[in-house]
């Protein structure tokens, strides 16, 4: 049918945001993985080179929304000319590189970085470690026993410099009390590997509040506000973004925390359901998790253009209302 | 950038000591009253300036260090709105370093070194006397210190006092009345010269006992200390001071790298990366705005060559800089000195502020068209400082963790401009190289090994200081001039390169010291540490304290090292207890594997060398012999 109304009807919107001109091409260079000859984007790191040829390469600090910290040192890799082992989430390709994946030297190093992670830290809620340490055959135990956790505060107040001298017959750890301060998610320092995914998403790659930090050196390192502040006195906007991309559940919904401690916590029963933020003209996209007909975290697909993982306070939490309507729903948080 | 502050408003004090270093603020945003007519109600001016000086924070934590013996909190965050840096962030600057305390410390603290050089000069029975005169280590009026740079005159203390009018004094060899003294007394002086006389206030004719060849004629690196004062620009001139920056002009830019290229110089620092192709990457650089860094952090245990140099002779460094500055068309430098070196750090500000004034820094130096400035900062108590990334991270305010390389400084330095960053013992040699000319420098030494060295001697010798050899020396003939072992005892072991370095047993006397003499026993030149262990000397012990050293100072940001120098110490601890797990034979494995992935896999020097020392004492010289019996 022919529209001959009077009314200028404007042309359907477009079901994406106009897409940028291309890009140059970028050039193609020839690199050597595992003694097959590549080539790939001369804009790619090794890591990228290897995941498109299918080479399983492990990662924990590493996002594809974030800046490269390349810290936990998991994803080495063994490069012809080079005196130690790279980091393959961060090292671009260059032309010729010759790369080795699975050698012993990156398997031990692999090993090794995996059992110093399980020897201090609590990685039970970090299913893809506990992959990774299967798979590279990690014996933690090797170190001895765990030592006594701290209480609660003693790592936030260690001074760089001297410690006392450990007996060495147990294996110090970060474990430590939670924190919980507050409604709405806590954070287990216990089960933090220090891969600075956090402290990024909370300053310059999203959220731009610097509500947390890196503090104290070595082995005392820690995330911490200023001073150890409550999350509530501190900058922090609780936008969970930290949440979002923590590797290990050290940062950790309060529903899921509260759920797990109750031991009612059960993936198996758990649904995810993606949707549009109600609040707000954005847009952003929230996978619901729900277990038992109630919402129980929300998280943001990480390709989501709009998003890249990220959310602010109200699609992160403001989920209550949608169990308002239940005759049984006592409220139960004032957040 | 959401700043939230919540801790007490700054004392009139505290905002004294930090606009003593940033100035008044200039708007509401940067903690000033607010002008109504230039700002308005709600408008932020200033915010731009004051996020442009972050690099001022470390200044500015000093400043309010000094003056109150810590860091208050409302002077922190005073600091934190007056450069734009999130409390967060600020903290984490702050429990970086250990001479920055957030809780309160008396206004004077002791700090005692107890490292490797001192233990064995009665570090730990001076520890023992303090603790019963001053109160236990937690109470604060003392603490345990890394090596103060002082080992030729262990045992080793530092003094700061805070206050008004802050000081700093070092003490070595120390005694505790000296200490208890220095804690209580503020006549003492900012520093206290250990040698000073009436005729002499500085005390810079006596030494000797940190530079037993002085007054020696062949002496190119160590020549002017002790005959010419380093408080006077004109006593430089008169010994043949600034003659190569004149000739640095004369021959332009190309000419001088031309020069150090053909003097075949290596770096002193400890990476002996050769000096002339560093220069040469900068000068070649496409970004005009560059900067030359003189490293003088100084904290690798054994070392103090650096030291005796800025406290002897200042301007030799500060030539070094400004010819290389000229070399390579940087405008800007920055010493970045170690914050435990109060009275080098005051000569080479005296010889910073005479060289300008005389106009040998500055705008258009000599009328030759160039330019360049220098400021010094100091460090706060980080070994890591010293590794070059960490160092440009510390002066941009930042955390002190090495950045991963590449990009290289060339490329990408401080505020990520092209950078030189060069040692203090590699910049006072590039003076001797323009004036007698790279290819007569080449002659000195080894093929692979050029020029003089200094190295730092300490430990069981008779007489311990600095030494400056040509190239090629061996190892035995340096102990010799040292006057060997006191008391006919025997070599134990020797500890070569400082803790990054490796241990030698006395079948390695012959070994020449040079970079392929070295390299060649799997030893290192390093930094030019030269440390002696004899027969009585516990090196179990020495082995913890090296291990405890590399967990303190680990920055802690890889895995590899951050855990991996826990484990090491832990390991030891269970060895030299003899409660293996398992038996020895698997710890051996087990430490050789943590050692491997140290190595392998750490972001920078420091975890890449953690284990050598450890690894090489294990397999050479036996510290934990197997008990008789079992226990
Ligand atoms: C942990 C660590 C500490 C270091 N400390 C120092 C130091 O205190 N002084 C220094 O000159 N170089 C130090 N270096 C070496 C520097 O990174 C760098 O190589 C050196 O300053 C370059 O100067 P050069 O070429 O003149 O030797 C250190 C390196 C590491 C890994
Ligand atoms: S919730 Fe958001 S603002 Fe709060 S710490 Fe996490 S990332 Fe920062
Ligand atoms: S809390 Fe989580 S995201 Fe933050 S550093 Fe620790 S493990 Fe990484
Ligand atoms: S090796 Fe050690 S000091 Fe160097 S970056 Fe890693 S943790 Fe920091
Ligand atoms: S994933 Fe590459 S270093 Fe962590
Ligand atoms: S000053 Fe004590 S070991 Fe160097």
């Amino acid at each position: 049918m022919i529209d001959d109304s009077l009314w200028f009807r404007p042309p359907p919107r477009p079901g994406s945001p106009p897409s940028a001109p291309p890009k140059a091409e970028p050039a193609v260079v020839e690199v050597v993985i595992d003694g097959q000859k590549v080539e790939v984007s001369s804009s790619w790191t090794i890591l990228e080179a290897c995941r498109s040829r299918g080479i399983d390469t492990p990662t924990l600090c590493y996002l594809e929304s974030l800046t490269p910290v390349n810290v936990c040192r998991v994803c080495v890799v063994e490069l012809a000319g080079s005196r130690t082992l790279v980091p393959a989430c961060s090292r671009r390709v260059e032309p010729g590189m010759e790369i080795r994946t699975d050698s012993p030297r990156v398997r031990l190093s692999r090993r090794m970085v995996l059992e110093f992670l399980a020897s201090s830290v609590d990685l039970s809620t970090a299913p893809q470690a506990q992959e990774y340490l299967a798979q590279y055959e990690a014996r933690p135990e090797r170190y001895g026993s765990p030592a006594t956790p701290t209480p609660a505060g003693e790592r936030d107040a260690r001074e760089p410099g001297h410690h006392h001298l450990p007996e060495g017959t147990a294996a110090e750890t970060v474990a430590q009390p939670v924190k919980v301060d507050n409604d709405l998610y806590v954070r287990d320092y216990s089960k933090c590997i220090l891969c600075y995914k956090c402290v990024e998403a909370c300053g310059t790659d999203a959220q731009n509040t610097f509500a947390i930090a890196v503090a104290g050196r070595g082995f005392d390192a820690r995330i911490s506000t200023e001073g150890d502040i409550p999350l509530p006195d501190s900058a922090c906007v609780y936008c969970g973004n930290c949440i979002g991309v923590c590797p290990t559940g050290a940062l950790m919904f309060r529903s899921e925390y509260e759920m797990r401690q109750a031991g009612t916590w059960d993936e198996s029963r758990q649904t995810s359901t993606d949707t549009i933020c109600p609040y707000c003209g954005v847009g952003c996209t929230l996978s619901l998790h729900v277990q038992d007909n109630r919402i129980v975290k929300v998280t943001s697909p990480m390709d989501v253009e709009v998003t890249h993982g990220h959310l602010c306070i109200k699609g992160r939490f403001g989920f209550d209302f949608v169990h308002g309507g239940e005759p049984d729903a006592e409220p139960t948080r004032d957040g | 950038m959401d700043l939230r502050f919540h801790g007490p408003e700054p004392t009139a004090d505290e905002r004294a000591a930090v606009d003593s270093v940033l100035g008044p603020p200039i708007s509401a945003w940067a903690g000033g009253p607010r002008d109504l007519v230039a700002e308005g109600h709600s408008s932020a001016v200033g915010g731009h300036e004051a996020r442009s000086r972050r690099d001022l924070l470390l200044p500015a934590l000093h400043a309010v260090q000094d003056r109150f013996g810590w860091i208050p909190p409302g002077a922190l965050d005073y600091i934190c709105r007056r450069l734009t840096v999130p409390p967060a962030e600020a903290h984490g600057v702050v429990t970086f370093y250990h001479l920055f305390s957030l809780s309160p410390r008396p206004e004077a603290v002791a700090h005692i070194c107890d490292d490797i050089a001192c233990r064995i000069k009665g570090a730990e029975s001076l520890c023992a006397e303090l603790n019963h005169r001053l109160g236990p280590e937690s109470d604060g009026s003392w603490r345990r210190s890394p090596c103060l740079g002082l080992c030729e005159r262990a045992p080793a203390a530092l003094v700061l006092n805070g206050g008004e009018s802050p000081e700093a004094v070092t003490l070595a060899p120390a005694v505790a009345d000296d200490i208890v003294a220095a804690r209580q007394s503020a006549s003492v002086g900012w520093v206290k010269p250990t040698e000073a006389s009436p005729e002499d206030p500085v005390g810079f004719t006596h030494p000797t006992s940190s530079v037993p060849q002085s007054g020696s004629p062949t002496l190119r690196l160590l020549g002017r200390i002790g005959r010419v004062d380093p408080e006077s620009l004109d006593a430089y001139l008169a010994s043949g001071g600034y003659a190569a920056l004149n000739r640095a002009i004369e021959i332009g830019p190309a000419g001088v790298i031309g020069e150090v290229m053909a003097s075949k110089l290596m770096g002193r620092g400890g990476a002996a990366f050769p000096t002339g192709r560093k220069w040469d990457a900068v000068a070649r650089a496409t970004d005009r705005t560059r900067y030359v860094i003189c490293n003088a952090d100084e904290s690798e245990p054994g070392t103090f060559k650096d030291r005796v140099l800025m406290e002897g002779d200042p301007f030799a460094v500060l030539e070094g800089m400004t010819i290389a500055a000229f070399a390579t068309v940087s405008e800007r430098g920055y010493l970045y000195i170690r914050g435990e070196y109060p009275l080098a750090a005051r000569r080479m500000a005296a010889a910073i502020d005479a060289a300008r004034a005389a106009g040998w820094l500055g705008e258009n130096i000599r009328n030759a068209g160039f330019s360049f400035d220098v400021e010094l900062r100091r460090g706060a108590g980080a070994y890591i400082c010293g590794e070059e990334t960490a160092l440009f991270n510390s002066i941009e305010g930042k955390r002190g963790e090495p950045r991963n390389k590449p990009p290289f400084p060339v490329q990408f330095g401080l505020f990520g401009r092209p950078t030189v960053i060069n040692n203090v013992e590699t910049l006072v040699n590039v003076p001797p190289i323009l004036v007698q000319g790279g290819a007569a420098y080449a002659g000195i030494g080894t093929l692979g090994s050029t020029g003089p060295k200094l190295f730092c001697v300490s430990g069981h010798v008779a007489r311990p200081g600095v030494y400056e050899v040509d190239f090629g020396i061996t190892l035995g003939d340096l102990i010799a001039m040292a006057g060997g072992v006191p008391g006919g005892k025997n070599i134990r072991a020797i500890l070569l390169g400082g803790a990054a370095g490796v241990f030698v047993g006395p079948e390695k006397l012959d070994m020449p010291l040079t970079f392929e003499g070295t390299r060649a026993a799997a030893a290192t030149v390093g930094s030019g540490v030269v440390m002696v262990f004899d027969e009585s000397v516990d090196l179990g012990d020495i082995l913890v304290r090296v291990a405890a050293f590399f967990r303190d100072e680990s920055c802690g940001q890889c895995v590899p090292c951050r855990v991996g120098t826990v484990r090491q110490e832990e390991l030891l601890q269970r060895l030299r207890s003899g409660r293996p797990i398992g038996d020895r034979a698997e710890e051996m494995s087990l430490l050789r594997e943590i050692g491997q992935v140290m190595r392998d896999a750490s972001i920078c020097g420091l975890g890449q060398t953690a284990s050598n020392a450890i690894e090489s004492a294990l397999v050479m010289l036996d510290p934990f012999p197997e008990p008789e019996a079992d226990r």
